[in-house]
């Protein structure tokens, strides 16, 4: 067992440093958190420098045009340009980490050229078509209908927690194509082009105040058969090719941001004054923040011992539930704890007088969707106690 | 960086684990409960497997493996439920002579720890106590014991009669202080083991006893209080063999905070999943025959031991106190 990085990564850890601090203060301003035409713009311009910089797709096989970089420089790319403050992967998620990956598994040779490249460059933006309000935890059952018709598919019905509709070019759809057979053996996936007519996006007002996540209500909108990736009524197990991508790097930035926050947090605390000490004086919220502390330092090697079975074992294993239900509630704990130190100031959303409290109190309403999104912490267990612990089906 | 086991190391763990199913079977473990928790024959045949010796050299009749090492071997003396002061006469290897070789069980205490309990006090025979001056060593002939009922039946305790002695002092205060970082990491392999065995006595368990017409395991209540020991084990983990590394190779991080991290997230991992493998049992699970509470009592037992988890929470919050 060994945590020291070769010198091999080291020389990919400096030369990544070096271009994200030639390249980072070039960037123009961020744009505002509703100007979706901006937020593409700028999350496609950073794609693009990632591209020329060679860094795109960093853990795409360079048989794609992507960086194939080992897993422990896949690290240390989240690593370095989380903690160097560089744009999220934004409105580039869908194409880079999901769409992207499964386009280059089981699509055929004219639809990978068509779209890997657009998505390396930046010039492509996806989202998923996955979810229905009939559909979440549930996903098998979906029932957006893809009727056959000579060449083409017509597709009615609804989807929701697209993310970036507003944006995208292109979606990563389940449909379902037949009715009749058993519910996993009758969908299909496919790639279709968000300006066909026949569609209309609805924003979600979330709890945060955001509106990264729309509905698309799809009423006889046609798409040719051509852009159906895999068989027709094999779309389930086409789309679960994604998630055996996943290495165990999936939460090494939120893991930076975290370690980020937890400094942020003892920062603030040391501000926040009443009855003549500071709330780091407080032993209690003094000992709560060194416990999640250990806890996260704790989920860090967690990711370094999952990335070397990964990458011994070529498989992930259900390792990535026990990521993300343990995280999830821990970020949410840390939110909590911001939420403690600050009493009456956690009422507003903005920074209140001298302390900068605003982000902690946005973060406490947004972090509940961590245990919710992307598999609920409830589906998460049933993996665990199921595929990792041999527990029996319901 | 390769954060796995090594082949070696494997090995290693399978040797360690097979000398326990053959010498210390679960029978054996509880027979031992009625004979003061260590028999001398069995300490010794540990002793000769290298369980103390394991880091000396190999002029000191050491097999020269590192902490990584010792805490995998430990975490497996953890998972057997093995009884007796492995940690400290483990530390005492190559200080106090004999440990090394399984002649002279050493039990350890804080000279200010107001309970004034020692450990194996019917075994022992040096007792080492520890204040901030360093460590000092003492004949356990030299001490009278009120031998109380304990908690864990095989951790038996006995309170010191009296004021301590001095004792001889056998470690300066910056040796004291690396060896507390060394006991705590040792114990935190031991409450590992005590975590994983605890999940697959539960796992077993539920996926045999049948109600209502099928395995209690198939209700998602149940599962998800194992998916959640295996969550908690996992989380331990990773910070214990990191405590190993680090202590092995101090250049890749703080011992001080990867051992804070490691003891208190094993220590949770022990105490939480000790109870919840006992809850899964149901009636069954408070009963003296079943297992399970034989490792909830030995979690409880560990935790206080080189830091209890709010010390080294604290210790974590004064860490960041420095960084930030």
């Amino acid at each position: 067992m060994d945590l020291r990085y070769s010198e091999s990564d080291e020389t990919f850890r400096a030369a990544l440093r070096q271009w994200l601090a030639e390249e980072l203060p070039t960037l123009s301003a961020k744009p505002s958190a509703h100007d979706w035409a901006g937020r593409r713009s700028y999350d496609t311009d950073w794609q693009r420098r990632l591209f020329e910089a060679g860094y795109a797709g960093i853990s795409w096989p360079t048989e794609y045009g992507g960086r194939g970089a080992t897993l422990v420089e896949q690290l240390i790319y989240l690593e370095e340009t989380t903690r160097a403050g560089a744009p999220y992967v934004g409105v580039n998620f869908v194409g880079t980490l999901h769409a992207g990956p499964t386009i280059m598994t089981e699509a055929t040779a004219e639809q990978k050229a068509e779209h890997l490249p657009r998505i390396l460059r930046g010039d492509e933006v996806w989202c998923q078509g996955f979810s229905e309000p009939n559909a979440g935890s549930d996903m098998g059952s979906l029932s957006c209908r893809g009727v056959r018709d000579g060449d083409e598919y017509v597709i009615s019905g609804q989807k929701t927690w697209t993310s970036h509709a507003q944006v995208a070019d292109w979606c990563e759809l389940l449909i379902r194509t037949d009715t009749d057979a058993p519910k996993h053996k009758g969908i299909t996936w496919i790639m279709f082009p968000m300006d066909t007519p026949g569609i209309e996006i609805r924003e979600i007002n979330t709890i945060a105040g955001t509106s990264e996540f729309s509905e698309v209500f799809f009423d006889e909108a046609r798409v040719p058969v051509a852009h159906r990736v895999g068989l027709e009524n094999d779309g389930w197990r086409v789309a679960m090719v994604t998630f055996g991508f996943e290495r165990g790097t999936g939460f090494v930035s939120d893991l930076v941001e975290t370690d980020r926050m937890i400094s942020d947090l003892v920062r603030l605390a040391r501000l926040v004054t009443r009855r003549s000490a500071t709330a780091w004086e407080d032993v209690a919220l003094r000992r709560e923040i060194g416990h999640i502390q250990a806890e996260m330092d704790a989920l860090w090697a967690m990711t370094k011992r999952n990335l070397a079975q990964a990458a011994r074992n070529g498989v992930p294993g259900p390792a990535g539930s026990v990521m993300k239900v343990v995280y999830s509630e821990l970020y949410q704990r840390v939110t909590d704890v911001a939420m403690k130190v600050l009493e009456r100031g956690g009422l507003a959303l903005e920074n209140v007088g001298e302390w900068p409290s605003g982000s902690f109190v946005a973060e406490r309403v947004r972090s509940t969707s961590f245990s919710i999104a992307a598999g609920t912490s409830q589906i998460q267990r049933n993996i665990i106690a199921e595929r990792i612990l041999g527990l029996p089906r319901e | 960086m390769d954060f796995d086991l090594s082949t070696e190391q494997v090995a290693l763990v399978d040797g360690v684990q097979s000398f326990i199913e053959g010498r210390f079977p679960m029978a054996t473990v509880r027979d031992l409960a009625d004979e003061g928790g260590v028999r001398r024959d069995l300490w010794r045949q540990m002793a000769d497997m290298g369980v103390f010796s394991l880091r000396l050299s190999e002029a000191d009749g050491g097999a020269e493996l590192g902490w990584a090492d010792a805490v995998l071997a430990f975490e497996q003396l953890g998972r057997g439920l093995v009884p007796g002061p492995l940690v400290w006469t483990h530390l005492m290897a190559g200080i106090v002579d004999g440990a090394a070789g399984g002649d002279i069980i050493v039990s350890g205490i804080d000279r200010d720890d107001p309970s004034a309990l020692v450990e194996f006090p019917g075994v022992v025979d040096v007792v080492v106590i520890a204040d901030d001056r360093g460590l000092w060593s003492t004949d356990a002939s030299k001490l009278e014991f009120a031998v109380l009922d304990p908690l864990d039946p095989l951790t038996p305790v006995g309170r010191v009669r009296g004021e301590l002695p001095e004792g001889t002092q056998i470690a300066d205060a910056d040796q004291a202080k690396k060896l507390r970082l060394q006991g705590a990491a040792l114990t935190s392999g031991l409450l590992l083991g005590i975590s994983t065995a605890s999940t697959e006595l539960a796992v077993a368990y539920a996926k045999d006893r049948q109600q209502f017409g099928r395995p209690i395991g198939s209700f998602q209540s149940l599962k998800h209080l194992m998916a959640d020991m295996f969550a908690r084990g996992e989380v331990a983990r990773g910070a214990v063999y990191a405590a190993g590394v680090t202590l092995d190779d101090p250049e890749v991080g703080s011992i001080e905070r990867a051992v804070a991290s490691a003891k208190l997230t094993s220590a949770e991992a022990a105490l939480t999943n000790g109870k919840t493998c006992i809850q899964v049992h149901g009636g069954m699970g408070y009963t003296w025959e079943v297992d399970a509470h034989l490792y909830l009592k030995r979690a409880y037992a560990l935790e206080p031991a080189f830091g209890t988890r709010d010390d080294w929470a604290d210790a974590m919050a004064g860490i960041l106190d420095t960084l930030v």
